[in-house]
């Protein structure tokens, strides 16, 4: 029996709205620790649980908090990170339209731990329906009381709103968010400060992923130890994956983190197998931004271990033979799929998104989606490889923010594994050009 | 000024309540939300005077709003047809056919990508990723999203879009069938 916390009442007709998440247990973590905790005691519980940034980053949520920096008299602010943007990721799009409550209760729970008064969900533009459907949910929740001024008589006020981005991936990154919040371009900052230090207009802010605070709501229900119960070593939990691509059921699944890689592609239970019965060639395990695995290696690691879903067992290896949990962005290719023209697809993606601060990404980027261009379109040479090769290590850990390392790593990880087709795909113009003449 | 751009009443309402959302003196906060109403106000693009209005009902320099305006994709600085058809092109989408369906509707609307039909009426874009991966390919449309899209599929709802002739915007209710 697999556990779920998040989607546990999916299949509950009526859960989008307030009476029926109410009547099924809905709003009890703010009860609980409104009324029988300390903020700091939710803080504690969050540390206890293991939850790691579900965003992608996977730092500790509990550490995280703790740095928030608590000077007198100044406001702080918690910012939900709704920009969801990483392809192959729509977790929390599924969960806002199916659960909108849980968030908005994960993110009252976890104002009152860190003391804001005033918090705030950054969606990205074109989820504007969910806005809708977000916005609904708060003001049912402003209705019952659990919002705006003296929550539960506890003399505790929090006012929530929504935030609409613009259509840009980069305010996915959390300085780039909260610039983007205070009507801006999303240019990322440099970090030192960080927001939990110099945040938002300038104060102390917490930024965190969607299916993270919505984490916080079981994990306060009933206690960080037992959330911590799930999972393998520091991967506790469960996690929200998008599974997408050459499957026969994508979708999002809810996983206790440390199912084995193979039965999440093949199992009834998860992706239902490869469609059409074809082969499987490579998997994309975090979103785009990490590493692309051929089909040996994200099935079994390099020591030939089954391969887990969990942070440490999809890092297993490093770089070399390993890859990332991320976004839990999961996107499996089968053997029709061209991974010279895949890469491409991202190449122009980064290029796209990228903010044009930093010259090695906005050059990089560029000349990245030029080169992959030539190649997909019959006129790369083999000098191409090595110059793609050199150009992403020039960009890889020379940018203020990690966009450059996200458009590196497919890269590199590609001509690393693929290295083959990228050979093909150049000589087999050779052959064409030299039959032309 | 002749025909200088104006917000109705109501929309200069939901203005000032969205200022109210920040701390004073930090309504520049507005801006991205007061953009997007003001494209949807306005044919669906945001022309110079429409952005010098945006300015002025935020007290902000124009150029604060132009450079906010050029660097999101979801702000058209070109007038656009009625229902602009967005189209995801990144890999999820890609692996399950996206391709095929940016070709089939440029050859069934006679445009290429980037153009407006003559009657005005369409516009098509490809975009990146919109988080509807699993239910790949998939176009958008105003606030609607069209998923698991085939070439049949694609043909009706076109034909639904011309038949109401309406202009679509990120506000319209949406259907949501999958979710």
């Amino acid at each position: 029996m697999v556990r779920k916390l998040l989607l546990a009442n999916d299949h509950i007709p009526g859960i989008q709205g307030y009476e029926v998440y109410r009547k099924n247990g809905g709003y009890k973590s703010v009860e609980k620790a409104m009324k029988t905790m300390t903020p700091e005691a939710v803080v504690e519980e969050v540390k206890k649980s293991g939850l790691r940034g579900r965003g992608g980053a996977g730092f500790p949520t509990g550490m995280k908090w703790s740095f928030l920096a608590k000077p007198e008299g100044v406001p702080r602010y918690l910012v939900c990170n709704a920009d969801e943007s990483e392809p192959g990721t729509f977790k929390d799009r599924y969960l806002m339209s199916r659960i909108p409550h849980i968030l908005i209760e994960g993110m009252i729970t976890s104002s009152f731990a860190l003391g804001a008064n005033t918090s705030y969900i950054y969606v990205r533009g074109e989820y504007y329906y969910i806005i809708r459907i977000l916005e609904k949910a708060i003001q049912e929740a402003y209705a019952a009381g659990w919002l705006g001024k003296n929550i539960l008589g506890t003399g505790y006020n929090l006012d929530l709103y929504v935030q609409p981005g613009g259509g840009a991936y980069i305010c996915g990154e959390e300085t780039a968010l909260l610039e983007s919040l205070e009507g801006k371009r999303g240019n990322p900052r440099i970090k030192p400060p960080f927001p939990a230090v110099k945040g938002v207009w300038g104060c102390p802010t917490v930024v965190n992923n969607v299916e993270t605070i919505a984490a916080v709501v079981p994990i306060v229900n009933d206690g960080g130890e037992e959330y911590a119960k799930i999972g393998i070593g520091r991967s506790t939990g469960t996690k929200l994956i998008s599974a997408s691509g050459h499957i026969n059921k994508p979708g999002v699944y809810e996983i206790e983190l440390g199912v084995p890689v193979e039965e999440f592609i093949y199992s009834e239970q998860y992706c239902g197998g490869i469609l059409n019965n074809r082969k499987l060639k490579a998997v994309v395990a975090g979103g785009s931004s990490v590493p692309i695995l051929p089909a040996d290696l994200i099935l079994k690691t390099a020591a030939g271990e089954n391969r887990l879903m969990t942070y440490e067992s999809l890092a297993e290896g490093g770089f070399a033979s390993g890859t990332m949990l991320g976004s839990g962005g999961f996107i499996v290719m089968d053997e029709s799929t061209s991974i010279v023209k895949n890469l491409w697809n991202f190449a122009r993606f980064y290029h796209h998104e990228s903010c044009g601060q930093c010259s090695p990404c906005r050059e990089g980027t560029g000349w990245m989606e030029k080169i992959l261009h030539k190649m997909v379109h019959g006129h790369g040479e083999t000098k191409d490889i090595e110059l793609l090769w050199d150009l992403q290590r020039k960009i890889e850990g020379n940018t203020i923010c990690p966009l450059g390392d996200a458009a590196a790593w497919p890269v590199a990880s590609a001509i690393r594994h693929f290295r083959q087709e990228f050979e093909e795909c150049v000589m087999e113009e050779k052959i064409k050009n030299s039959i032309q003449f | 000024m002749e025909n200088k751009p104006q917000f109705p009443a109501e929309t200069l309402k939901l203005i000032q309540e969205i200022k109210s959302r920040y701390p004073e003196g930090k309504q520049k906060s507005a801006l991205l939300p007061v953009l997007h109403l003001a494209q949807a106000e306005f044919d669906g693009w945001l022309s110079v005077p429409v952005m010098d209005l945006v300015a002025e009902v935020l007290d902000l320099d124009p150029i604060e709003v132009y450079e906010v305006a050029s660097f999101y994709s979801m702000y058209n600085l070109k007038p656009v047809g009625k229902c602009l058809l967005e189209v995801c092109r990144t890999s999820s989408c890609w692996l399950r056919g996206a391709e095929e369906i940016v070709h089939y509707i440029e050859k069934k609307l006679g445009i290429r990508e980037g153009e407006t039909t003559a009657d005005g009426i369409f516009t098509l874009k490809t975009v990146e990723c919109l988080g509807s991966c699993g239910t790949a390919p998939m176009m958008m449309c105003g606030a609607q999203f069209h998923e698991n899209l085939t070439f049949e599929k694609v043909d009706s709802i076109l034909e639904q879009l011309k038949s109401e002739g309406k202009r679509k915007t990120y506000f319209d209710e949406v259907v949501t069938d999958h979710y």
